[in-house]
């Protein structure tokens, strides 16, 4: 039931209409309530900008630390004890931007946790700056002519940093998103899915697409399956988010690796 | 709103008003009436659940009874 | 009876942590403070603790208060180019209530500074290091025995009173070697524990109502939210004016109205003393020499130590300033506590600073000088 994981007495949420981290939010805790599990053994992490806003509405034990530190902190919750499930909500801010060292890391470190991302394309809480995702041309209140800067393709960067389980949804195709997000929990390692979300209150004012329903629909025609984007080029590819899982491999998480070594030890002195 | 096997039920207090549900609804069950949601054709429901999926307000819930 | 070992005073640190109890490093390698950082790369894994190299000394913080709330005792070294990157997430530890321990061991600063070079610049970056209203505690070692004796106060204190407590070691302990008595592991008391949480229904994190409430960890029964920004007693975010209030004095409250308990100090020679030399840390050895020598030419001077150098010891600086006819504060600093001392002298006495920041110790000979200066 959705109700033993959201906090309604917290609702209305504080988000602004149409933005999708409701969407998402749900996605997540649907997918948390089936894998039936103790809510007492999870531990929600949340940076600092709108998505880190999450753990207000959340039942779970939660951590709500600083912009941009939310994997740091979910490394040592989950290295402490690594019986515990580990879920790191970060905006694009948090995540690639001022955080991006730490999401490298933890990708390469191979931590077992679920790292959810969402991409709304430009800084939503302070009222519409440009992110390290902020596409090449587009508005916001720190480009008002135009951004000259080229956007991060996150999951590139996660999975050349070792993330072994790394995939792109979108809020407008949820059917995928719960899938993503399923198989994100499923797996073992560090588990990365980036999801594509509209702000229509920022990032829609700013171009063109200032109703909600805009920028989904705008959202949905910019979406490539991961199989049909295999034949295009790279300038048919150019601005479009690619969706699908990229790299799903089994690599030794950390914890994993580090009791080996405890273990070793044990065997040596004793 | 009551149709067969299906149950729409819209969360006003939770709502704001996006539109997103009705316009991507694949049936045009829903509509929105001053603003808010309302299942004008409930008959057409397929409970694909899109709609409660789709909601960011946590407004909508689809009850299929079987 | 214990053994006696010959050791290095950043090993101490590490094997005094291990003692307390601790089972979680998480820290980014600086001069001169890496020898923690290497002893507890070997020893952590031995007694089954945890030991990880983070990609900054931000993360390495993080990292600390994370490990904290899932129930370890955790700890991290640095020096004061890692401190300034520790800043922001310090304050996490601070109004979240996070029990951790920060080693600083003091290099020559601003900046990169001088690298191998002992100073006592970071007092007020102990202090003041993050942003807001807040108290914190900060022990100052002299010796090998100090960094793994006080490193089980630092512990304590962190549970006690749930707060980041910083280790203010410098570059002359931290290098220093001599010898240190390591109790044997049935002579070492049990580390303490923080207090059972009671039966609670809805166990509320911050609801100091009833004395400081204890930390419950991630995976026990308890389910809870750990916020570091303002919060209410569940730790949900609380924008209410009276509820900030409430916290932020309540932060400085829980350590300065404990200041009894918390502040650590040593007096040498006070007995007869005429004059007082006030010290911490690597200093605290000069002024002890300075003493010898002063007494041997007949000046009747006393030292008070100073090992716990934040909150204040109001009372025994008091004392001192009511005893004496003038104090000398050497300081490898260009006079960073010397002010906390200047405003509690209400006889107006002389109040004088030894004061370096070449990068080398304060000679005895040095403070003897000054002694005789204001003697004079």
């Amino acid at each position: 039931m959705l109700q033993d994981y959201l906090l309604e007495e917290n609702l209305p949420h504080f988000w602004c209409a149409g933005c999708g981290s409701g969407i998402v939010l749900q996605s997540l805790l649907r997918n948390i309530d089936k894998q039936g599990w103790k809510r007492e053994d999870t531990v929600v992490v949340t940076g600092i900008g709108c998505w880190g806003k999450a753990d207000d509405y959340i039942k779970t034990n939660t951590f709500h630390g600083t912009h941009g530190r939310a994997l740091a902190f979910s490394t040592g919750i989950k290295l402490a004890n690594p019986d515990l499930h580990v879920f790191t909500l970060m905006g694009d801010g948090d995540g690639i931007t001022i955080g991006g060292n730490h999401l490298i890391h933890a990708a390469r470190r191979n931590i077992d946790l679920v790292a959810i991302m969402v991409n709304n394309l430009n800084y939503g809480m302070t009222g519409g700056q440009y992110s390290g995702t902020t596409p090449r041309d587009a508005i916001t209140k720190t480009s008002p002519y135009g951004h000259i800067e080229t956007g991060f393709d996150v999951c590139r960067v996660v999975q050349a940093a070792g993330g072994s389980f790394v995939a792109r949804g979108t809020v407008y195709d949820v059917v995928q998103l719960n899938k993503l997000i399923e198989q994100a929990i499923a797996h073992k390692g560090f588990s990365f899915v980036e999801v594509i979300s509209p702000c229509p209150t920022h990032f829609g004012r700013s171009n063109h697409m200032a109703a909600a329903v805009e920028m989904m629909r705008w959202i949905k025609e910019q979406t490539v399956p991961l199989a049909r984007a295999a034949s295009m080029s790279p300038q048919e590819l150019e601005g479009k988010f690619v969706t699908g899982v990229f790299e799903n491999s089994q690599r030794e998480d950390y914890s994993t690796a580090y009791q080996r070594v405890v273990d070793r030890l044990k065997g040596e002195a004793g | 709103m009551e149709n067969g096997m299906k149950q729409i039920t819209i969360h006003r207090d939770w709502c704001k008003q996006c539109g997103i549900c009705a316009s991507f609804c694949p049936k045009k069950v829903l509509e929105l009436v001053k603003g808010y949601p309302e299942a004008v054709r409930p008959e057409d429901c397929i409970g694909c659940m899109l709609c409660e999926m789709r909601c960011p307000d946590f407004a909508i819930s689809v009850k299929t009874e079987d | 009876m214990g053994k006696i070992r010959f050791m290095q005073g950043n090993e101490a640190m590490t094997e005094g942590a291990i003692a307390a109890g601790a089972r979680f490093y998480a820290g980014y390698p600086i001069t001169p403070s890496t020898e923690v950082a290497e002893t507890s790369a070997i020893r952590l894994p031995q007694v089954g603790g945890v030991y990880i190299q983070m990609e900054d000394e931000i993360g390495s913080i993080a990292a600390l208060i994370g490990a904290a709330c899932a129930g370890k005792k955790a700890y991290t070294a640095t020096s004061g180019p890692g401190l300034s990157l520790m800043a922001e997430n310090l304050g996490v530890a601070v109004l979240g209530e996070v029990p951790c321990v920060i080693i600083d061991v003091q290099r020559s600063g601003p900046s990169t500074g001088m690298a191998t070079r002992p100073a006592q610049g970071d007092v007020m970056q102990a202090r003041w290091g993050t942003h807001g209203d807040h108290a914190m505690i900060a022990l100052a070692p002299s010796s090998v025995q100090d960094c793994y004796d006080l490193m089980r106060t630092a512990f304590a204190y962190a549970q006690r009173y749930r707060t980041p407590v910083i280790f203010l070691a410098d570059e002359i302990i931290g290098h220093l070697r001599e010898r240190c008595v390591i109790p044997d592991p049935e002579e070492i008391p049990p580390a303490e524990q923080p207090d059972a949480i009671g039966n609670l229904q809805e166990y509320r994190p911050y609801d100091h109502t009833n004395g400081l409430a204890p930390l419950a960890a991630y995976g026990s029964k308890h389910i809870f939210k750990i916020n570091g920004s303002m919060h209410d007693q569940m730790g949900r975010p609380c924008a209410d004016p009276q509820n900030a209030d409430q916290v932020i004095r309540h932060l400085s409250e829980k350590i300065e109205g404990a200041k009894d308990e918390i502040t650590l100090t040593r007096a040498y020679r006070m007995e007869d003393a005429s004059y007082v030399l006030i010290a911490y840390g690597g200093t605290a050895r000069s002024a002890l020499s300075a003493m010898e020598l002063a007494r041997a030419e007949g000046i009747p001077v006393g030292v008070l130590q100073l090992v716990t150098v934040w909150p204040v010891a109001e009372k025994e600086i008091d004392a001192a300033l009511a005893q004496v006819k003038a104090v000398v504060v050497p300081e490898l600093n260009l006079g960073q506590f010397i002010g906390e001392v200047r405003v509690r002298n209400r006889r107006n006495i002389p109040v004088v600073g030894v004061n370096r920041v070449d990068g080398k110790p304060i000679e005895p000979a040095e403070i003897l000088e000054k002694l005789r200066e204001v003697m004079a």
